[in-house]
């Protein structure tokens, strides 16, 4: 449990944020310069804030009014940086084992559990400057968790990598999350990375606190992120997997949904992160085309601007949301208008590993 | 004629011992001072930065002048170290080496504050994360990484306390066996006649022990560089 109530005021930048979550898998989540990392800075000690307070499982932290500091060594905070900050000096055995003297009073830690499931064991000999982007990442997660610290903090820890390096370590940060249970807060300006890591989102704008929610409704076109892309959360249970044509079953009240690979044991939650240019509308249901995947909605608003393009907004059958990024032309010759029923098709291809994630259990 | 003679030979070891011990005797206080000056905030920070600075625009006679109003046996200071400590400086060669490190002060405290603005202060605000108090992190991280910098202060005090002449022969003046150090000596014999043939024998030895120490330097310097593992 992490409650935050904290003001800043750095002349042209004003921060004044307060929540509180108990998720487990907190995302702080806003455009670059919103205050998220500022934050993150406040909760691991490493800046003071002006006023307010910050309290971790009873503890508190920083309170300005009763005059508690608790200096960043003694808050069992870690931290994962954007650009990793190994120790250049230090292999990667003792960048592990920098954190560990001090880790007594912190959570227990497995450390060979730690090292193998980051896959580190074996650049232990190595220095950071001959590590790729990723394992170097990988190093300074695992580092911040051999010190044992109550809650791991990370800072963007992907927006350093290139989209292959993303993809091969946003896996272990879910099992941190699922297998190790970790308290964590993830800074983030990334829908997609935000989507498959948080049970709970914070949206932050111009250092105040604009919404707060499950990923599906702060995520969802309309909701308070709509300007970060098009894409939509959907999420649905898994219904089972055919072997034959390597594709995994959702249902959803809306349709069922085709996607890649076995993505996991029936009944199992999973979060589909759909993007608004992969959606194609029908005002029929279709019949003979290649789509696999279709849903039934309500149109909820058409937004046309001088381009050629429409946002359609849908609220599906059930719950969720979806968004489709049409042309003006497609919506003047079917017709389209809002309170319609429609049947959005999704192509299966779309629908990678980016775009699918395990949904963190609920708590 | 290049044969050293008794003189020259102990001229030469006071010149190395009296360099040696500055340096040492420097170390520690310039490391503090740097750190001070490139981490810290305070104020009088200008005053402090100033005064580190002092001897090297101030004409040397005039700092070694003051070495001995303070140093002196009759001096504030000189007279408190000979009571408590039994400590004399004045007309010995301690006292040489105290002129020294005064003297190569202020290049070695430039040169170690560089080195440690130059690392990334995030990294012990890393150390700090991972539960490392902060002299912790300053010993382990910042420092090691410091280190380059550091060992150019030091070979630039011992090679400034090599050639000191000014602040040494005020404040201790020029005691064969003492207080003549290399230049003092080179000095003296350019001063005595028929002396040029010992003046141009310990210019040489002079020029050969700067080289020597600028190669060990830089031997040294690639050394540590790999160690610490090139820039972060």
């Amino acid at each position: 449990m992490i409650e935050v109530d904290l003001r800043l005021d750095r002349g042209a930048f004003r921060l004044s944020c307060a929540f509180r979550s108990d998720s487990g898998a907190l995302a702080l989540f806003g455009r670059s310069g919103s205050g998220k990392s500022t934050v993150l800075g406040l909760i691991a000690g490493l800046l003071r804030p002006d006023a307010g307070r910050v309290v971790l499982d009873g503890e508190t932290l920083v309170d300005v009014e009763r005059g508690i500091f608790v200096p960043p060594h003694r808050r069992r905070v870690g931290v994962v940086f954007q650009d990793a900050l190994l120790f250049p000096h230090l292999s990667v055995r003792t960048n592990l084992d920098y954190g560990r003297r001090f880790a007594r009073a912190g959570r227990p830690v497995d450390a060979d559990a730690v090292i193998a499931m980051l896959g580190i064991g074996h650049l232990m000999d190595r220095r950071p400057a001959g590590l790729s982007g990723g394992e170097r990442q990988r190093v300074a997660i695992g580092r911040a968790l051999l010190a044992g610290p109550r809650l791991l903090l990370l800072d963007e820890p992907l927006s350093a990598l290139d989209f292959e390096r993303r993809r091969e370590i946003m896996p272990y940060v879910e099992r941190l999350r699922d297998a190790l249970d970790w308290p964590l807060v993830y800074v983030s300006h990334a829908v997609d990375e935000v989507a498959r890591i948080a049970r709970e989102v914070v949206v932050l704008e111009d250092g105040a606190v604009v919404a707060r929610g499950a990923p599906g409704d702060v995520l969802a076109p309309g909701g308070a992120a709509a300007g970060f892309g098009a894409l939509s959360v959907i999420e649905a249970r898994v219904a089972g997997y055919d072997a034959d044509y390597g594709l995994s079953a959702l249902s959803h009240p809306a349709g069922s949904i085709s996607v890649p690979g076995n993505v996991g044991p029936p009944g199992s939650v999973y979060r589909v992160l759909v993007r608004a240019t992969d959606v194609a509308l029908a005002v029929q249901r279709p019949r003979d085309v290649s789509f696999r995947t279709v849903l039934t909605g309500t149109i909820r608003a058409i937004t046309t601007e001088d381009g050629p393009t429409a946002r359609v907004e849908l609220a599906l059958r059930g719950e969720g949301r979806l968004v489709a990024l049409v042309t003006r032309k497609a919506i003047d010759e079917l017709g389209l208008d809002t309170g319609d029923e429609v049947f959005a098709m999704l192509k299966a291809t779309a629908l990678d590993e980016r775009a699918t994630a395990y949904a963190p259990r609920v708590r | 004629m290049l044969a050293l003679s008794p003189e020259d030979w102990t001229a030469l070891r006071l010149s190395v011992k009296v360099a040696l011990v500055a340096t040492l005797a420097a170390l520690p206080v310039a490391i503090a001072t740097a750190t001070l000056l490139a981490r810290a905030r305070f104020p009088g920070k200008t005053l402090v930065d100033a005064l580190v600075h002092l001897p090297l625009v101030m004409p040397p006679v005039v700092t070694g002048y003051l070495l001995l109003l303070a140093f002196g046996r009759r001096g504030p200071v000189g007279e408190w170290l000979e009571s408590s400590f039994g400590l004399v400086l004045s007309f010995r060669w301690t006292g040489a080496a105290l002129a020294c490190a005064v003297m190569g002060f202020p290049l070695m405290v430039r040169a170690i504050r560089l080195s440690i603005e130059s690392v990334d202060a995030r990294l012990a605000a890393a150390a700090a994360t991972l539960g490392a108090p902060p002299l912790w992190s300053y010993a382990t991280v910042t420092l090691p990484l410091a280190l380059p910098g550091v060992l150019a202060g030091s070979v630039l005090c011992f090679a400034k306390a090599l050639g000191e002449f000014g602040a040494t022969i005020t404040f201790v003046s020029s005691i064969p066996g003492e207080t003549r150090t290399l230049p003092a000596a080179i000095y003296a014999a350019t001063q005595t006649p028929g002396g040029d043939a010992s003046a141009m024998r310990l210019t040489l030895v002079a020029i050969a022990v700067s080289v020597a120490a600028l190669a060990l330097s830089e031997w040294l310097a690639r050394r540590v560089r790999r160690a610490v593992g090139g820039a972060a």
